[in-house]
């Protein structure tokens, strides 16, 4: 059997704690904030630009999953962790702050699983008791980078998603009971499809996102009525729905089990469109509602596809069309 | 005099409902919806067309971007009258002065009051 | 996956722009911008020594100072929105790229930022207003030089 991008924790590495926070207008508006540990009534949490409040968003993440293992963020072997903005400053001031052994990472959206997978590779070897993964995004300051000013007046369609401000992190220790157990993961295959529109990444990501999961199931020979819940990262209402429609063409069974992060992220609100989207949206929504329901036993084994698109307005504006990709973890609780 | 207010509005908007076009069936972004007609209005006044639909719808004409490039073409065109081809370089500015100093200014005023905001 | 037959599903479920709704907000908040652009000439007009042609330049500056108005205060986005090409079409669109631009940058320095970046959206309208006025008058004054046509 093909095996390429698979992996197995033996060893059982757990999530031992999480963090994440949410910014003021996820707070309003987002049914994940009531999971959320901490949220600020300014979108900079105070500071003067936002990608200081970014930077502030993602510290205080570390800092409430460390404090709820009695320890402080220094205490932690290896940081992994990325956002969108230009070279990932957020993420790299934080871990400034923090002060720990630190390597970026970045597969867009999907940060939040690939630093997971990372994370829980790094606690397999036996060469760490404590490392800290996560991914955050900050409206303000993707949306300046990835789209146009804040303030500029441009008519966004159904497909257009909202980049959400939030951070989620967790920490990953060796196998301890009564915590959720990382047991496998699948690394994506860098997918495209020829899509080029930068409003309609959902649509672009879809086919990352059924690949890698009917790759993880193929692979780790599973089937769809194992899990509690299948969960996607920021593909939207759209590019839900074209995932789903895909699965439902390899006759896998779309039923209920399935939700996407993004679609779900500012519940029933039309202004948002499409839904939410950015690293910190998986992110937070994993690590908060779903890591709950995890430790409290509603869900006892969870699949997560985080999905990204791997495009820069450079690339866009080259006329390159938008490459996605798409990576699975699987937590289990016992 | 009346006129002037039902035919501004019309002709404005249909203005609008072009660019509307362009962008939703043509599937140009706003950048180059805008450049196209800035180019479409600074043809039609070398053609003479321009001036004739100001008069007939008067702001409807003259605030829609499309009047930019009429603008530039019709201080070139009256420079070049004037003193011959090297008037196309020297009086390109000459009417159309207000639009950019004004967002110029207007600009470099916003930016030392205003914050941006991610409110939706 | 085969590229063609997935971009015709995306197609399929993607839904289409609404154009008809979209057509009409345009024409309605468009016209409405250049009603209230007669409503500040007729002001000019009436209160100051302009005509109905030179009040054209006190109107233009004064649109784009309410549309610094409705950029700093967040509205503009959200008649962008509702309008489309109604609110981008008109030379408050034009402020606005401008203004919001210049908001934008201010985080990077009134001189890199601010002075900087003001014209990266707008920029390109004044490229191409200006070359092809530049093309359209060189081509007019040679005919009229050739004495095809005349002024």
């Amino acid at each position: 059997m093909n095996k390429r991008g698979l992996l197995t924790f033996a060893s059982k590495p757990v999530i031992a704690s999480t963090g994440v926070t949410v910014g003021p207008l996820e707070m309003k508006k987002s049914p994940f904030s009531k999971y959320a540990d901490k949220n600020y009534d300014d979108e900079r949490c105070g500071l003067k630009t936002n990608e200081q409040g970014h930077a502030k968003m993602m510290e205080d993440a570390c800092m409430i999953a460390m404090s709820k293992l009695d320890k402080t963020p220094a205490d932690a072997e290896f940081v992994l962790m990325g956002d969108l903005v230009n070279e990932m400053t957020p993420s790299n001031f934080a871990a400034s702050t923090i002060g720990v052994p630190y390597i970026g990472m970045f597969s867009a959206c999907a940060t939040s699983v690939s630093s997971l997978l990372m994370a829980a590779l790094l606690t397999e070897s036996g060469m760490a008791e404590l490392v800290v993964a996560g991914s955050s995004s900050q409206h303000n300051s993707i949306e300046r980078q990835f789209r146009y000013p804040l303030q500029y007046g441009s008519q966004k369609g159904a497909t257009a998603q909202w980049t959400a401000s939030a951070a989620g992190v967790a920490t990953i220790i060796p196998y301890i009971e009564g915590a959720p157990i990382i047991t496998c993961g699948t690394i994506g295959i860098v997918t495209d499809l020829g899509l080029t529109d930068p409003l309609n990444m959902g649509a672009a990501m879809a086919p990352a996102a059924a690949d890698t999961f009917k790759r993880h199931l193929e692979g780790h020979g599973s089937t769809v009525e194992d899990y509690d819940l299948i969960m996607t990262g920021d593909l939207g209402k759209i590019g839900f729905e074209l995932f789903k429609t895909l699965l439902d063409r390899w006759e896998f069974d779309v039923s209920s089990t399935f939700r996407d992060a993004g679609a779900e992220y500012y519940g029933k609100h039309p202004e948002f469109l499409a839904g939410a989207s950015g690293s910190g949206c998986s992110a937070s929504a994993y690590f908060s509602e779903v890591y709950d329901k995890l430790l409290s036993g509603v869900y006892k084994r969870v699949l997560l596809i985080a999905t990204g698109s791997l495009m820069s307005p450079l690339s866009y504006q080259q006329g390159e069309t938008i490459p996605c990709i798409a990576h699975a973890v699987e937590i289990q609780m016992k | 005099m009346l006129s002037i207010y039902i035919t501004s509005f019309i002709v404005g908007g249909l203005i609008c409902v072009i660019g509307q076009l362009m962008m939703d069936v043509g599937k140009l972004t706003p950048a180059h919806t805008l450049c196209t007609l800035v180019v479409v209005g600074s043809i039609m006044d070398g053609f003479g067309l321009y001036e004739p639909l100001i008069d007939f719808a008067g702001t409807g004409a003259t605030i829609p971007i499309t009047s930019f490039g009429n603008a530039l073409t019709h201080g070139a065109l009256a420079e070049a009258e004037k003193h011959g081809i090297i008037g196309v370089l020297t009086g390109m500015f000459e009417v159309t002065s207000s639009g950019i100093s004004a967002a110029i200014i207007f600009g470099f005023i916003a930016s030392l009051i205003f914050k941006s905001k991610g409110t939706i | 996956m085969d590229e063609k037959k997935y971009q015709q599903l995306e197609q399929q479920i993607t839904p289409k722009p609404k154009y008809v709704k979209n057509c009409v907000a345009a024409f309605l908040v468009g016209g409405l911008i250049c009603l209230i652009g007669q409503f500040v000439a007729l002001f000019y007009i009436s209160f100051f020594d302009f005509t109905e042609r030179t009040a054209s330049n006190p109107t233009v500056a004064t649109m784009i100072f309410i549309s610094m108005l409705l950029t700093g205060f967040g509205y503009y986005k959200k008649i962008a929105q509702v309008g489309g090409a109604g609110s981008a079409v008109p030379i408050t669109g034009f402020g606005n790229a401008m203004i919001s631009t210049a908001i934008e940058h201010k985080s990077e320095g009134y001189v890199l930022g601010v002075g900087g970046n003001m014209f990266k959206l707008a920029g390109s309208v004044i490229v191409y207003g200006v070359f092809s006025a530049f093309v359209v008058a060189l081509i007019k004054t040679i005919l009229v030089g050739l004495g095809v046509v005349s002024w």
